[in-house]
């Protein structure tokens, strides 16, 4: 049976190797279907997975509630000594704390400094915040320790460095304990170097690694409420650039989300000059998202392997025509219709398995080329390239049918007279 | 051993083949009966249109008689489905055909495996007997050849192999020698005299005289009836 079987497949490749170019043109087909089927899952899977970790990271039981520079009208930006004023204030965090008693609040101030120590320097963001800071970003200290509530009662001038920004500024020292520089004449004291965070960041941008960490208390003290913005030289009255609240549970979070939004809304109705960001809800939406991509995908992947299929079809066509009077010999020597069709649908089965392979080879190296080139994730998922393969085999037969049939089902007579 | 005694393999009773072209019927077979016994050497001749195609059709199980009776090996295959006639080709019928009608991407040994392929005997016993075969008709060099390498000789003696290779109950040899020379012709004819020795029966259809002159007996078609069955006595009878 297996020994029959091989026999089959050997004769489909042999005839498949009378028309090279023709058998290689229509297999392409399939292959470019394939590949690209393997490599738009992958870089689909490599963004999604992407996306969800970045929102795991924020927090799946947070609400970032963070405040948003409104848009400059002509009249606002018309003086250069007009203060703008928006943003979060220490009175709405504590009636966030108020209203969800069971949650954590922590407020974030960030304020952009250039940050010297010795002959390195780098313009960065300074973030006041609070002890449970820590906890609530899901980081953790590499080195030291991280700010107490004693600093913030003491408005004591420590800090802690984000990994990158300590490796830049302390290079060939352990920075514990060294002093930096924060602008023209605001001095801190190391006392701890967080772990890499990887993409985690605040309201500014700046990556959590590159960032500067001091108690809210000092923060406040050093730098007042109104900000100069180093890069539009306005000044900006803003008390909290951002409030992060922890539920202690997912499901606590919609409806916490939304007392937020129902408390904001009357104070900055007219501004509009927060946002409420809800990782979890964000997350749902990814998921959602992927599946909608999916479901484009496939119907892209079915267009091209039908178009792979429609060509394999054709081939299969012209050489069931071209071949009439070889199915007359074979009749003639004793195949019944079934075998006629058992050898012409394996031919178009190992046309487009050769396809497949192929293009499964092709659609394990594009992925690779993608991250390489453009630094976009990809991820190869076994399943999927199973699935495609499976798919191209199956257009195979599916469209090596006909064909097929329309060879079984040729006259013998007529057919051993075809020229 | 006289003809009579030997038994009938494959006989045409009252067979009958009208086809409908448009709305005329045309007769192709009407009413014809014969016999071919085991070890005959057996011609059909006849002008084009006298039937000779319909019949070679007939006899070879391509095809199904209109009414009458086509019994090969005693069996009645005239209302037989399009497997059991393919399944009847296979086992009792060996054909060998004017362009010879090798596959070309097969090697010889391969196409000489193609019939009992088809009856699922492959492995040593199809490859011992195609090499035996091949040496009878004596290509046993060939083996490996494709059919294109060949000349047309050296093919037709293929296909005579090939039509040997599922022990048929008889030769059925279209034009055999009609895109041979006449050098080759001979040959491939002196070919069908040694194994009619062995005993196998060959009916062979055609035109030519010279080719239905070497067979035992020859029957003469025309307008799809037996015009007449010659004895050619100088075809020696097999001992």
């Amino acid at each position: 049976m297996i020994r029959d079987s091989w026999r089959i497949v050997q004769l489909g490749l042999k005839s498949l190797m009378l028309h090279k170019l023709r058998s290689s043109l229509t297999t392409a087909g399939i292959l470019f279907g394939v590949a690209s089927v393997i490599a738009m899952l992958a870089v689909g899977e490599g963004a999604s997975q992407e996306a969800l970790e970045q929102y795991r990271d924020m927090g799946v039981t947070n609400v970032l509630v963070r405040s948003v520079k409104p848009e400059e009208t002509q009249q606002t930006s018309s003086s250069m000594w007009s203060i703008l004023d928006y943003g979060l204030t220490y009175a709405e965090a504590d009636r966030i704390e108020n209203l969800l008693p069971q949650a954590t609040v922590v407020r974030v101030r960030e304020v952009q400094r250039g940050v010297m120590r010795g002959e390195a320097f780098r313009v960065t963001v300074v973030v006041g915040t609070e002890p449970q800071f820590l906890d609530v970003s899901n980081m953790a200290v590499a080195e030291g320790r991280w700010l107490t509530d004693l600093d913030m009662l003491n408005q004591e001038n420590v800090c802690v460095l984000g990994q990158s920004l300590a490796r830049l500024l302390f290079p060939l020292e352990n920075p514990i304990d060294k002093t930096i520089l924060a602008g023209t004449d605001d001095r801190f004291r190391v006392v701890g170097v967080l772990a890499g965070q990887g993409r985690a960041a605040g309201p500014s941008g700046t990556t959590y690694d590159e960032c500067v960490f001091v108690p809210m208390t000092s923060s406040r003290r050093r730098f007042g409420d109104t900000i100069r913005n180093l890069s539009t030289n306005r000044f900006e009255l803003t008390e909290l650039h951002e409030i992060k609240v922890k539920l202690s549970t997912s499901e606590e979070v919609e409806n916490a989300a939304n007392v937020l939004r129902e408390m904001l809304r009357p104070a900055h109705a007219t501004r509009g000059d927060y946002e409420v960001t809800v990782p979890l809800e964000l997350l749902k939406q990814e998921e959602a998202s992927k599946r909608m991509f999916n479901i484009v995908l496939a119907v892209i992947a079915s267009i091209s392997l039908l178009v792979g299929g429609i060509g394999i079809m054709n081939v299969m066509l012209a050489t069931v025509t071209e071949r009439t009077r070889e199915i007359g010999i074979r009749r003639a020597l004793g195949a019944k219709k079934k075998h006629i069709v058992q050898q012409f649908l394996v031919e178009a089965g190992v046309l487009s398995a050769l396809g497949g392979i192929v293009g499964v080879g092709l659609g394990m190296v594009v992925p690779q080329l993608i991250t390489y080139w453009f630094a976009q994730r990809t991820v190869v998922l076994v399943p999927h390239v199973m699935l495609a393969f499976c798919i191209s085999a199956a257009v195979g037969v599916v469209f090596g049918i006909y064909p097929a049939w329309r060879a079984a089902n040729m006259d013998p007579v007529e057919a051993l007279r075809h020229e | 051993m006289d003809r009579s005694d030997r038994p009938i393999i494959a006989e045409f009773i009252d067979v009958h083949r009208h086809y409908l072209m448009g709305t005329n019927v045309v007769k192709a077979l009407n009413g014809v009966s014969m016999q071919v016994h085991k070890s005959d050497y057996f011609a059909i001749m006849g002008r084009s249109g006298s039937g000779k195609s319909t019949m070679l059709n007939l006899l070879g199980c391509l095809d199904r008689p209109t009414s009458g009776s086509y019994m090969i090996g005693g069996r009645d295959v005239s209302k037989l489905n399009d497997d059991a006639l393919s399944e009847v080709r296979g086992r009792e019928i060996g054909f060998i055909f004017q362009s010879f009608n090798l596959i070309p991407q097969l090697t010889v040994l391969e196409n000489l495996e193609v019939p009992l392929f088809y009856q699922g005997r492959v492995g040593a016993e199809s490859r011992q007997k195609a090499e035996y075969l091949a040496e009878r008709v004596g290509l046993g060099q060939r083996l490996e050849h494709r059919p294109l390498e060949l000349s047309g000789g050296q093919q037709q003696r293929v296909a005579i192999a090939r039509a040997l290779m599922n022990d048929p109950l008889f030769l059925l040899a279209d034009e055999a020698t009609g895109n041979l020379d006449s050098n080759t012709e001979r040959e491939i004819l002196d070919l069908f005299d040694d194994l009619r020795r062995d005993g196998v029966t060959i009916v062979i259809v055609t035109h030519n005289q010279k080719v239905a002159d070497r067979a035992e007996r020859t029957l003469w078609l025309k307008d799809g009836q037996v015009e007449r069955l010659v004895e050619n006595r100088a075809a020696e009878v097999p001992q």
